[in-house]
């Protein structure tokens, strides 16, 4: 018996030993790799999901694009895994992913207690409600006992159950997990109202037998700001996220685009130049290239290309910038000096 | 041939020894495996701050839940709603295995059919709902009924107070009065009542030979008590009709069409494979019974209900459990046509509380009672039949 | 009493036209009796109000190459072009597009290697060994990384080649799994018993969508920090875990359907409990449960459409990612009819080999 209890420690030992990895920065982790894991939808038009020949697209897919770009200097550096509603958190706490680019919504509960941060918001969106014109309905408070078709996401029952109990309705929900499920059965009319992201409602609005026929009622019900996330606790890595986000958005508030960025290099502009890594810094303090974020803006371009390419006007969301405009033009997307 | 008898086997020899050894070997293994799953999984919760325990269940659930047999609202707590899901798992599975034994029976026999176009059809049944999976199947029955049916304002009406739209057939009931508890209380009087005359009968029928008219008498008894109980109760006729107010139905009892989706869904598929297990017990009796039967002069009817079917139920009950069970297992499915059964309620706890581990736990405990209680009341039931057969 | 004999001979009386040819054999298996004759006219009367609608969609209505906006414009008939535009991605996934020649060509080996193993003539030792090689050979098609192939990330793989990998090697790895249960329960050690046995009935208990639930969501929390296990290798292992305890009853059965007198023969020749079990007891047994094992099969190849819930892309989750396409998401009846057939074929083909099966293993008995 001696022998065994000395055994069992020992064999427990070799056990967690052979198993774990060393757990150094994910930076470092990323680098020895060769990209990036990032944990994304798969079923979310505009957002991301492959196309016919499995090629990723979508703005969640272009904002893991532009960390690869930042990091490694090629956009295509980038693994994706599908993740469902359920599994997307558990995939990033355990390290199966680098960085969740999941139509997350940033909240103080999952920022301190499901052990995340999330970086800048790539998208600002609400919980709105999605109608047939013909039911005459103007505004949402007008919903008493309805059948609601609702998109499971982590909030999106709460809140719609919150609204309509704050307003005395009642109401009799349909959930379904898939979207494509879900839109077929609202426009068949087994639901009078359908409540999602408002982003995901212009895309399901958009794929109508008549998009006409419907409307997206005036109430937004819930602040979605849709951020990128990392694991707590690195915060190299974190800024990087967040920086490659916010170089987005700072070239355009400094109207660097893809096409004109090489002529931007010769700027004389002392702020471009920094930007833009002419004059050197910003790369050494992120531990990156000082090309980073050249590199996101030649390979995927400012945050209004990467907008409009996915979900703007001239896609079949329609979405119209709104919050996610530049603050100098009434939206939210801000970002601090590149200094 | 001079090797010596060893006076004592070496231990690696002694089959006896030997069990012991690979016992504690099995014993330590499991004993490891599961410290070292626990201390990690311990380790990773406590890193990620993921709270623990199953508090989660008192606090409010905040998520309205779209069918429940029992009230609810979105600010009962999620143990509520957990027991909500529960109980419409267990309406699923019960009317879903009733109705795929009868369905599968009369299949199973269907595909024995002298009329070809009927076997044929049959085997072309059990071949096709077979091969697809389920939860296609399901995918399918739900798009029929909201692609078919109409908008609730166009309702149809097969019968006054009956109405049958894309959110399902609502139809009246009852208001609820004291005379529909004493009408129930007359109808379980009456169950009694026919299982005493049942014995009665059939004792006098082995004893003298005289035929009672029994499924005449318990149909009267059935009947007529429930219905007596309602007159004396004074006889309230006033119905909880349904009517269209606002969006949808008010009133009545409404069956919406993600439950009979599911529901329709599982019998289709469950009952090909209990077909099989019928025709295959209806097989294994062999042909001299039947013949014996028919040439003592039996009825067909009665060759079937007397002869045939008994001794079948031998070969059909144990692989009908399985099929029972596996309806029930498949239920679970509910979750991707919007039927909001355990799994369903369960997941969404997940993504509210983040408790995972305790959520898969909860599912795993439910359809544990539901399984090994099935397979309780079969075996008890296989019993009985084998107690009978002699 | 007296009969005078008929006078003509024999060979001339006809039997009356209504009980031979087309005639005969209608009345013989269509109407014989009313209520026969009653189900007859009932199950023609619904043919009759299904089959032309039907037919008018899917075939003469239909436009098969189209794109999405002709479709459209087409209106009522069928759309197959929704599966003629994406097939590529339904059936392989993310598989780099010019390497999805190697998916197809492990499908197809599997196929010739399931056919091949049709005729039980063809069971010899050498097939087991093909069979090993053929595996191997597919696995390295799929991975590549040898033999200058490109290497493809398991992440990518999806489509059919994901449901035949799922499903055939969590059978394959499934089954030795199964057996030592199956003996575990058979045992006398009554600890190695109870674990079996619970285990047994723990997993048969529970649905496949809860193992898998637990194999995406509380798997990982079970692992040391850092450690990863890919989500397809999860998924197998959960499906292998699954399979594993219905094997086991499969076997079982097959255990007990054995006389007890080739144990007691096996002990008489002084074998010990590996050897009867090698030698004596499971190549009997298994004999006996192959029929059953090919439902298994079935099952599990059908079952596999499950990991849908957990966004893996098999067969299904590919067609309905398709189907979240603005471009085509009114179709989906067309590719889940078309996924449909791809499922009943191989189930049906599976299906009739399993019965196939049982028959000359009846005969032979």
């Amino acid at each position: 018996m001696r022998h065994v209890k000395r055994i069992i420690p020992s064999m427990v030992a070799a056990i967690c030993l052979s198993a774990s990895v060393a757990a150094a920065g994910t930076l470092d982790d990323v680098k020895a790799k060769g990209f990036i894991q990032a944990g994304v939808n798969g079923d979310l038009f505009g957002f991301a999901k492959p196309d016919e020949k499995g090629v990723w697209k979508g703005l969640d897919v272009d904002t893991a694009r532009a960390i690869a770009a930042a990091v490694f200097g090629d956009a295509d550096k980038v693994k994706y895994t599908p993740l469902t509603a359920k599994t997307r958190f558990t995939a990033l706490q355990s390290g199966e992913i680098d960085v969740l680019t999941r139509n997350a919504t940033q909240t103080l509960g999952r920022d301190t207690a499901l052990g995340l941060n999330f970086a800048q918001v790539n998208f600002y969106d609400g919980q709105g409600f999605l109608i047939p014109k013909a039911l005459g309905v103007t505004s949402a408070k007008e919903l008493d006992g309805a059948s609601v078709c609702v998109l499971p996401g982590t909030t999106t029952e709460q809140n719609v159950a919150d609204f309509f109990r704050v307003n005395k309705m009642s109401m009799n929900p349909v959930v379904i997990e898939n979207t494509a499920e879900l839109s077929k059965t609202f426009f068949a009319g087994r639901c009078d109202v359908m409540t999602s992201d408002a982003s995901q409602l212009a895309g399901i609005r958009a794929v109508a037998p008549n998009p006409g026929d419907y409307v997206i009622l005036p109430e937004i019900i819930s602040k979605e700001p849709l951020a990128p996330a990392v694991r707590h606790g690195d915060d190299q890595w974190k800024d990087i996220v967040n920086y490659s986000v916010l170089a987005m958005i700072g070239a355009e508030e400094l109207g660097i685009t893809s096409k004109n960025i090489d002529e931007m290099m010769a700027s004389t502009d002392p702020k471009i130049k920094r930007f833009l890594g002419v004059s050197p810094g910003n790369g050494k303090a992120l531990g990156l290239d000082e090309k980073w974020a050249y590199n996101i803006i030649k390979q995927v371009g400012n945050y209004g290309e990467m907008f409009e390419r996915n979900v703007g006007v001239n896609t079949p969301l329609m979405i119209e910038r709104g919050l996610n405009a530049l603050w100098t033009n009434g939206g939210l997307m801000y970002s601090p000096p590149f200094k | 041939m001079n090797a010596q008898v060893p006076d004592k086997i070496p231990f690696f020899r002694d089959p006896s020894k030997l069990s012991v050894f690979y016992q504690i070997m099995t014993l330590l293994g499991v004993v490891l495996l599961s410290y070292y799953l626990v201390s990690n999984t311990l380790a990773n919760l406590e890193r990620q701050s993921i709270s623990t325990g199953f508090d989660f269940l008192g606090k409010e659930a905040a998520f309205e839940i779209g069918e429940s047999l029992i009230d609810y609202s979105a600010a009962d707590s999620y143990g509520r709603a957990l027991i909500v899901g529960f109980l419409n798992t267990l309406i699923v599975s019960f009317i879903g295995i009733t109705l795929t034994v009868l369905l599968g029976t009369v299949i199973g026999i269907a595909r024995l059919s002298s009329n070809w176009l009927v076997a044929k059809l049959s085997a072309i049944y059990i071949e096709v709902f077979q091969d697809i999976p389920v939860l296609l199947q399901l995918f399918f029955w739900y798009a029929f009924f909201y692609e078919i049916l109409p908008t609730p304002r166009q309702a149809l009406a097969p019968l006054p107070g009956v109405f049958l739209c894309n959110r399902g057939l609502i139809f009246g009931v009852p208001h609820f009065h004291l005379a529909y508890i004493y009408a129930a209380i007359a109808f379980g009087a009456g169950i009694i009542c026919v299982i005493f005359i049942t014995r009665w009968s059939h004792k006098r029928q082995d004893e003298s030979g005289k035929i009672f008219p029994l499924i005449r008498v318990s149909a009267v008894i059935l009947v007529g008590a429930p219905l007596l109980a309602w007159l004396l109760g004074g006889a309230p006729a006033e119905m909880n009709v349904p009517a269209l107010k606002g969006f949808n139905f008010k009133g009545g009892v409404t069956i919406s069409p993600e439950f009979t989706a599911l529901l329709l869904g599982l019998v289709l598929y469950t009952a090909a494979f209990v077909a099989e297990v019928v025709r295959a017990g209806i097989q294994s009796v062999s042909k001299g019974q039947r013949e014996a039967a028919m040439s003592i002069g039996l009825k067909p009817a009665h060759v079937l209900n007397l002869v045939i079917l008994p001794q079948a139920l031998r070969v059909i009950v144990p692989p009908l459990t399985s099929q029972m069970l596996n309806l029930t297992k498949n239920s679970s499915l509910a979750v991707a046509i919007g039927y909001p059964d355990f799994v369903s309620v369960a997941g969404t706890t997940i993504n509210q509380t983040g408790q995972a581990i305790e959520g898969v736990a909860l599912i795993m405990i439910v359809y544990l009672i539901f399984s090994l209680s099935t397979s309780a009341y079969m075996n008890w039931y296989n019993k009985r039949i084998a107690l009978v057969e002699r | 009493m007296e009969k005078t004999l008929p006078t003509q001979p024999a060979e001339l009386v006809k039997p009356p036209a209504t009980d031979i040819g087309i005639l005969g054999w209608l009345k013989a298996n269509l109407f014989n009796g009313w209520f026969n004759s009653l189900l007859t006219v009932i199950v023609i009367y619904l043919i009759y109000l299904a089959a032309p609608s039907f037919i008018q969609w899917a075939f003469l209505d239909s436009s098969w190459a189209a794109n999405s906006e002709q479709c459209k414009m087409a209106g009522a008939g069928a759309c197959w072009s929704v599966i003629t535009a994406n097939i590529r991605f339904i059936l392989f996934g993310f598989y780099p597009h010019d390497l999805q020649w190697r998916p197809l060509l492990a499908v197809v080996i599997l196929v010739l290697l399931l056919v091949y193993s049709r005729n039980r003539s063809h069971w010899r030792k050498s097939l087991f060994y093909g069979w090993l090689v053929g595996l191997f050979v597919m696995g390295l098609l799929l991975k590549g990384g040898l033999f200058g192939l490109e290497p493809v990330e398991s992440n990518n793989w999806g489509g059919l080649p994901l449901t035949l990998l799922l499903s055939v090697f969590g059978l394959t790895a499934a089954y030795p799994v199964g057996i030592l249960l199956a003996l575990g329960r058979q045992s006398k050690m009554a600890v190695i018993k109870s674990f079996c046995v619970v285990y047994i009935e723990l997993i048969r208990g529970v649905p496949l969508i809860s193992l898998l639930f637990m194999s995406s969501v509380v798997f990982p929390l079970f692992l040391p920090e850092g450690m990863v296990i890919n989500k397809i290798l999860r998924a197998q292992v959960a499906i292998i875990l699954f399979t594993a305890a219905y094997i086991a009853e499969v076997v079982r059965g097959g255990l007990q359907g054995l006389d007890r007198g080739q144990y007691e023969a096996a002990e008489a020749l002084g074998l010990n409990y590996f050897q009867t079990m090698r030698l004596i007891i499971l190549p009997q047994a298994l004999k006996i449960v192959i029929p059953p094992s090919v439902s298994i099969l079935i099952s599990a190849f059908k079952d596999t459409s499950l990991v849908v819930i957990i966004a893996l892309y098999d067969l299904l989750k590919t067609t309905q990612t398709t189907l979240t396409d603005p471009k085509w998401m009114g179709y989906s009846a067309e590719a889940y009819i078309f996924v449909a057939m791809i499922y009943f074929v191989c189930c049906f083909f599976m299906s009739n080999y399993s019965r196939k099966l049982e028959r000359e293993l009846d005969t032979s008995r």
